[in-house]
């Protein structure tokens, strides 16, 4: 079985976001980058088939030089392949389409994508690559299991799941509950040691258009001050939340 | 001149982050408290391969320089001080030794499980009466012809308790002075070793500290490490390399608390503003802030010149003295920022200040490093800025 | 030339997401000067899409479970027999699954997470949130044909009686051997997704056997129940119920947090949230600066005291 892993190259949880540029670029000072993380519940699945059923499992990033030390690490990770689309990811479908020609080049039996990115938060990369390349297609992926050529996926929905059968190729939108945070892979040494010898390949884009672009961004307004109500006048809180913010 | 880490460098960084975080930071309180060994985070430690990381690949380490083990330690100080020393005792003491010096059967027997971190070492020189200096070793290692006869009692000793395999220096020929020390390979099985209890420390309270007592231990001459007489050299030479794990130690501690007070001052209000907007404050960030990159700088120069292979001696000296010693102002000072907070163990930095003052007095003094820096010195080796 | 809406119900009914879509999508068609279409699929009460000003629902009878694939076929063929050059979507899971699919098949830019009505219509430009509501953007799609996702509870229902033409409307099918198994659907409690309120719960509770706590807060106000991190990690509830930046977002107009924090990652996914109240007994939890209300107390105290005091309020206001 081959696997493709598309990696998304995100700010870390935790990063401060602002902007600069008159507010139309990201501000990436002193801004660490990490594997988004729903690629990384992905990523630590696929593994998971590399170990069980030797499923080779190659990772690839539409994304300029930099996303390359985010690749690096899904190769310490255990990944075999990376390729980098070297291009500057403009929107979603764009991403999608230079995926799709890569997997014109080579076949996979089954894609993983992150449900969404924690950056641009689009959600919408699985869907396209799945209507592009004619894959079926699943997304808020918490389960999977793969038999011969028939996969068995759990979705999660709104207030509940489902069980759906399909055969593969397949393409899944990954979220957590496919593996457990706790399930998430350190690279060990020796794994940093070889992603150094694996090949990472970089194609150069074929796709010229732009359907969505970012104007402008904007920080929420600053909000005010928390209004603190004594614990032993709950009344209170019950009235602001109905007087008030008129809420109940 | 190039600061760059490399990619691999950062990589190394990131993953030893991601372990403090993910796997050390919960339960860190505890351990400290109840002295509790880590001992499921140094087993994932061993499949990270961080307690081979500069042990070749051939005897199933990592392969790593002294830089990766030095951003690696620093990282997994910044959480938990005891696990570092685990780490740092394993590494630069036992595994270093046995590799450089030991001989091929060593090298299968001791040196591979101990790279995979399937067994932990330790290092047996220290003396109830004997600590920094080496020289005066009251364990002896009588020659019976087939075998050495080991007596004495080793104090203070990292990893003591859990080690199954040790570096033990003892005296052969007393009339030889130093050049009549030896080091051997002893197993913690053996008829004649005793562990003592564990140490109730002030800090570093999760790594296992103990005495061993060794009562006519037969040690067989195939674990004696390089020539007789070679003994004392070589736990110079492994005190050189210790001192730059401990630096990087100190340098964690130090950085672990700046990042904690950094986040604090600007969660905590008083006056009407976050308190990193007081100057007293502010200056005292400023300070550690400063006062830990000339640390860094010192530490992972001294790596440096270690993997440049050139001499580091004094180079390690001076970045464990000043690492040390900025570990332990500004651990002190963090405790100061957080306030009342601060005193209580939730907040952790009362935990790095207590672990922050073992950095001045293991694997050589504050006082031993000036010396050997002052001997460096007279011996002109300073002359120069390198 | 029409704006197309896909209006979701459930049982027959229609959903309220639905109609605050229907309102959206209204909005969007009086900019446009033109038309609005919603379609429907297996709804009993298409006349209420009216009342929210759809001139026109395309009624589709579909038998089976939900399926991505037809559904989006559905959408897709809709919008091409209305030539429909806008077409907007909730952002319930369904939603979200299909819509994709119909953006490659239309060939439509398409802008999820958006915040309200567009900004101008000429270039079409409209504010959503990006960074896990840490930001905004405003985006402009460029494409002929154009999809938005909106945010639930970012536009609000608005009427605009109008009297809706319902139409049959069977599109050719297309067919997938994608097969739904087993549904495992919870009938009684409210989601996450569809709350009004959510009640959530962190480790502050201490331990998973005083979650009545929140349940019973949860019970007296209709509400669905969450938890934080640590707490799924723990262990203590179900991932199901984890919000925050990798957990689910979290968009009600009341958001009460009991034990929690208040890390970054968990701020970030309640953010949408238009109400949020604390408590906690430590009043340094980061959470105070998120919040508009705030009890310092401790939660095994408050929150009895404050199922107690909803009840009388709800007697007297019944």
């Amino acid at each position: 079985m081959k696997i493709l892993v598309c990696i998304s190259h995100v700010p870390d949880t935790t990063s401060k976001i602002n902007f600069v540029e008159n507010d139309t670029q990201f501000d990436t000072q002193g801004v660490q980058y990490i594997i988004n993380p729903n690629d990384e519940f992905g990523l630590t699945r696929a593994m998971w088939f590399k170990e069980k059923s030797g499923a080779s499992v190659d990772v690839i990033s539409v994304g300029t030089a930099e996303t390359e030390a985010t690749l690096r690490k899904a190769l310490a990770i255990g990944a075999d392949n990376a390729i980098r689309v070297n291009a500057t990811a403009r929107d979603a479908q764009q991403v999608a389409k230079e995926i799709d020609a890569v997997m014109q080049e080579n076949s996979y039996d089954l894609v993983i994508a992150g449900r969404e990115s924690i950056d641009y938060n689009g959600g919408m990369v699985p869907g396209m690559i799945a209507a592009l390349t004619g894959m079926n297609y699943l997304n808020n992926c918490i389960g999977l299991e793969i038999e011969g050529n028939q996969a068995t996926a759990i979705r999660e929905m709104d207030g509940g799941k489902e069980t759906i059968t399909s055969p593969l190729p397949l393409v899944i939108g990954a979220q957590k509950g496919l593996v457990e945070e706790s399930d998430l892979r350190i690279p060990n040494m020796r794994g940093i040691m070889m992603a150094r010898k694996k090949p990472l390949t970089v194609v150069e884009p074929t796709q010229e258009g732009q359907q969505v672009q970012t104007v402008s961004f904007e920080k929420p307004a600053p909000k005010g001050a928390v209004k603190l109500v004594d614990p032993e006048n709950i009344d209170e809180l019950i009235s602001l939340l109905h007087n008030e913010a008129k809420v109940i | 001149m190039d600061f760059k880490l490399s990619e691999e460098h950062k990589a190394v960084q990131q993953a030893a982050r991601e372990f403090a975080k993910t796997r050390l930071l919960e339960g860190v309180i505890e351990r400290d408290s109840k002295m509790i060994h880590p001992s499921e985070q140094v087993a994932e430690m061993g499949a990270l391969g961080f307690m081979g990381i500069m042990t070749s690949e051939k005897y199933g380490g990592s392969g790593m320089d002294a830089l990766s083990y030095v951003l690696a330690l620093e990282e997994i100080s910044k959480i938990d001080a005891s696990a570092a020393v685990i780490m740092s005792a394993h590494n630069s003491l036992a595994l270093w030794a046995i590799e450089a010096y030991g001989s091929d059967t060593q090298k299968e027997t001791y040196l591979t499980p101990l790279a995979q971190g399937k067994n932990i070492g330790c290092f047996c020189l220290s003396e109830p009466e004997a600590g920094s200096d080496a020289s005066m070793q009251r364990t002896t290692a009588e020659d019976k012809g087939d075998f050495y006869l080991l007596n004495g009692v080793k104090n203070w000793i990292t990893n003591g308790g859990k080690a199954d395999y040790q570096l033990v220096i003892a005296q052969t020929d007393p009339d030889k002075k130093h050049r009549g020390i030896n080091a051997f390979i002893v197993e913690k099985n053996w008829e004649g070793v005793t562990v003592g209890p564990k140490e109730d420390k002030l800090g570093i309270r999760s790594s296992d500290t103990h005495s061993i007592n060794y009562t006519d231990v037969k040690v067989p001459k195939q674990n004696r490490i390089g020539a007789d007489g070679f003994g004392f050299k070589l736990a110079m030479q492994i005190l050189e390399g210790g001192r730059i794990g401990i630096a990087a130690q100190a340098l964690g501690i130090a950085a672990g608390a700046y990042e904690l007070s950094a986040n604090y001052s600007t969660i905590r209000s008083s006056f009407g503003k976050p308190i990193a907007d007081h100057q007293a404050i502010a200056f005292k960030l400023a300070e550690m802030a400063m006062d830990i990159e000339a640390a860094r700088m010192l530490v992972y120069r001294a790596a440096y010149l270690k993997d440049s292979g050139e001499p580091y001696g004094y180079a390690s000296a001076m970045a464990k003295l000043k690492a040390s010693d900025v570990a332990m102002k500004h651990t002190v000072e963090a405790v100061q920022i957080h306030g009342g907070n601060g005193y209580v163990k939730e907040y952790h930095v009362e935990r790095l200040m207590r672990d922050a003052k073992i950095t001045q007095i293991y694997e050589g003094t504050s006082e031993i490093h000036k010396i050997i820096i002052a001997r460096n010195i007279r011996r002109g080796e300073l002359a120069l800025p390198i | 030339m029409s704006v197309l809406v896909y209006a979701e119900s459930e049982n027959g009914q229609l959903k309220k997401i639905a109609l605050e879509l229907a309102s959206f999508g209204k909005a969007i068609a009086d900019q446009l000067n033109t038309n609005l279409v919603a379609v429907t699929i297996n709804c009993d009460n298409n006349d209420l899409l009216g009342t929210y000003g759809v001139n026109e629902v395309l009624a589709t009878s579909y038998q089976g479970d939900f399926n991505a694939q037809q559904y989006a076929a559905i959408l897709s063929e809709a919008a091409k027999s209305k030539e429909a050059q806008t077409i907007a979507v909730s952002s319930s899971a369904d939603s979200r699954f299909l819509a994709p699919l119909v953006a490659v098949a239309l060939d439509a830019g398409y802008v999820t997470n958006v915040v309200g009505a567009p900004i101008s219509s000429n270039p079409f430009q409209v504010k959503r949130s990006v960074f896990t509501n840490k930001a905004f953007s405003v985006s402009e799609i460029t494409t002929q044909a154009k999809m938005v996702g909106l945010s639930k509870n970012a536009f609000g229902v608005h009427e605009n009686p109008t009297t809706a033409t319902i139409t049959n409307f069977s599109p050719a099918g297309v067919t997938s051997d994608m097969k739904v198994t087993t549904l495992d659907k919870a009938t009684d409690t409210v989601t996450i997704a569809d709350a009004e309120i959510v009640v959530s719960g962190g480790r502050g509770l201490k331990g998973p056997e005083n979650w009545h706590l929140i349940e019973d807060l949860a019970n007296t106000l209709g509400a669905a129940t969450a938890c934080s991190k640590p707490v799924s990690d723990m262990g203590w509830r179900p991932h199901s119920e984890h919000v925050g930046q990798t957990g689910k977002p979290v968009a009600s107009n009341l958001y009460i947090a009991i034990g929690v924090s208040g890390a970054i990652q968990h701020l970030a996914g309640i953010n949408s949230s238009k109400v949020k109240v604390v408590i906690n007994n430590d009043p340094e939890a980061p959470f105070f600066k998120a919040a508009d209300y705030g009890v310092v107390g401790d939660a095994f105290e408050v929150v009895p005291k404050m199922i107690e005091k909803l009840k009388s309020f709800q007697a007297e206001n019944a």
